[in-house]
């Protein structure tokens, strides 16, 4: 494994020996004062956000300093791409400067798949960590631990992703991961925010979510993206909060094990209202930590391992 | 992850210690570890085993039950894994990792007793030298195997050998423990006929 690119196709036995490591790194670390590994002493990471982030960015640097990796932070604003460069010469540029992996979020589907290609043979290895409306691979690994974690397993579970499923990476990183692993995915969201060929995932497909609930065992309901919306997806703010919002009434609808995951950030009162999210059966908080150790987990199979003949 | 299972005997491997001989070497570490440590006697430091994976930690289990059958003492035991401060990560294939379990009191201030089935290079013992550093302060640390084969590269030396074993170093030393192989028993194999 040299890239971590996309979940779609991520062999389901390398994604658990994944999610394995990253609980072991778990459970190491857990209590210690020293939170410090010497496993990647030498190595050097750097992040490359083209969008803004808070969660994603602190958890690949505290990730890779945990790791004793040497990380730097590039952002667009501070960096050449404010004078123009291109994306494949500041990832030609990285790699030359001696970066082991490049960390890559843009606004683009597919950023991170060219900057593999244009770095083929330099020995830079490439983690996407969001490119637009395509996948989000970290993401959904941290959920599955999160969702492992708190139900034991995955394989048999039933879960629904809720919301913005059409501008949203996480929940298709999360159907193709989650499915490998052998769970029953149910999408569920207004027609107008669902892709177009939905119907060739491996999920079914729900625009009513009020009867989904007593089945479920987890629940991840999704941020409506303002952002990339130009147009008229839903009538009003308040109309979609009312019909595809997680408010308390449907909360207790869910049976008792139920998880409730947001990917952040999360809008309050809007797809989720505040005393859901702050319930013990949110594992909100709990994903931002696993998204720590997952992310030293995929450092550490990216990393670690013998030296390919570049 | 479960550690790779020692298959059926093999043509071209000698037996070094059979079953019996295992059984008597562990016994006769436990005795000799009570007696260096002091163990049960007036002012005896805390003694903690941690068994290095994936052998060592049932060998660790193991002398921490003869000890306590032999002196009434019981002493904590823990698993450490070293992988992750390995010197030799970039050199080979991804491992995966095993899982670390330090004693319920930690092992501050304690006498620590590494157990590892095979003593070969030492670089697995300096590895677990560093782990142990992050995971505590340990007031001094000991070394026991069950075999030492010689060849070494670093100035380490076990405190407790069941046997020493002159090897080439194109042969390969297979140790096999009930817990995990299913069997008893210690190899000498040449690695060209493996």
């Amino acid at each position: 494994m040299k890239h971590l690119l996309s979940t779609d196709g991520l062999d389901p036995a390398q994604a658990t020996a994944l999610l394995d490591t990253a609980d072991t790194l778990k459970r190491t670390l857990l209590g210690r004062e020293v939170r410090k590994l010497p496993t990647l002493r030498g190595r050097t990471v750097v992040t490359m956000f083209y969008e803004n982030s808070t969660r994603t960015r602190v958890s690949f640097e505290v990730a890779g300093k945990w790791m004793s990796a040497d990380v730097i932070n590039v952002s667009a604003g501070g960096s050449s791409v404010g004078k123009g460069e291109s994306l494949r010469d500041t990832a030609l540029t990285l790699s030359a400067a001696g970066a082991d992996l490049v960390i890559v979020r843009h606004p683009a589907s597919g950023a991170a798949h060219r900057l593999a290609g244009w770095l083929e043979g330099t020995g830079t290895g490439v983690v996407n960590a969001g490119d637009g409306m395509h996948e989000h691979p970290t993401q959904a690994l941290l959920d599955a631990a999160t969702l492992r974690e708190r139900l034991g397993t995955i394989a048999g579970r039933r879960i629904a992703i809720v919301g913005d499923v059409l501008h949203s990476r996480v929940a298709r990183s999360n159907v193709h991961l989650l499915t490998a692993l052998g769970a029953e995915v149910v999408l569920v969201a207004p027609p107008t925010l669902l892709p177009t060929g939905v119907e060739s995932w491996p999920v079914a497909v729900s625009h009513d979510l009020d009867p989904e609930l007593p089945a479920l065992d987890a629940v991840m309901m999704l941020r409506v993206q303002a952002e990339r919306m130009h147009g008229g997806f839903f009538p009003s703010a308040r109309e979609y909060s009312i019909a595809y919002g997680l408010n308390e009434r449907r909360f207790n609808q869910l049976p008792e094990h139920a998880v409730v995951l947001h990917p952040g950030p999360m809008l309050r009162g809007m797809e989720i209202a505040a005393a859901v999210a702050d319930s013990p059966r949110a594992a909100i908080t709990e994903q931002v930590r696993n998204g720590v150790h997952v992310r030293m987990a995929v450092l550490y199979h990216l990393l670690a391992g013998e030296e390919e003949a570049a | 992850m479960a550690p790779r299972v020692r298959d059926a005997t093999d043509p071209a491997e000698r037996e070094l210690l059979s079953a019996g001989d295992v059984a008597r070497t562990i016994a006769r570490m436990a005795h000799q570890i009570i007696e260096k440590t002091s163990l049960g006697g007036e002012a005896h430091r805390p003694v903690v085993l941690l068994g290095i994976p994936s052998r060592g930690a049932p060998l660790a289990r193991r002398l921490a039950e003869l000890i306590a059958e032999f002196s009434d003492v019981t002493v904590p035991v823990g698993a450490l894994d070293v992988t992750l401060y390995r010197d030799d990560l970039r050199r080979r294939p991804n491992r995966p990792l095993e899982s670390t379990t330090l004693p319920e009191g930690g092992i501050d201030d304690c006498l620590v007793v590494l157990v590892d089935d095979v003593l070969f290079s030492g670089r697995t013992i300096r590895a677990a030298l560093d782990a142990l550093r992050d995971a505590g302060r340990p007031a001094a640390v000991q070394l026991a195997v069950l075999v030492d084969r010689g060849h070494r590269e670093l100035p380490i030396r076990a405190d407790y050998v069941g046997k020493n074993v002159p090897t080439s170093r194109t042969e390969e030393v297979a140790v096999c423990l009930t817990e995990v192989d299913g069997r008893d028993g210690v190899y000498l194999r040449r690695e060209d006929h493996q």
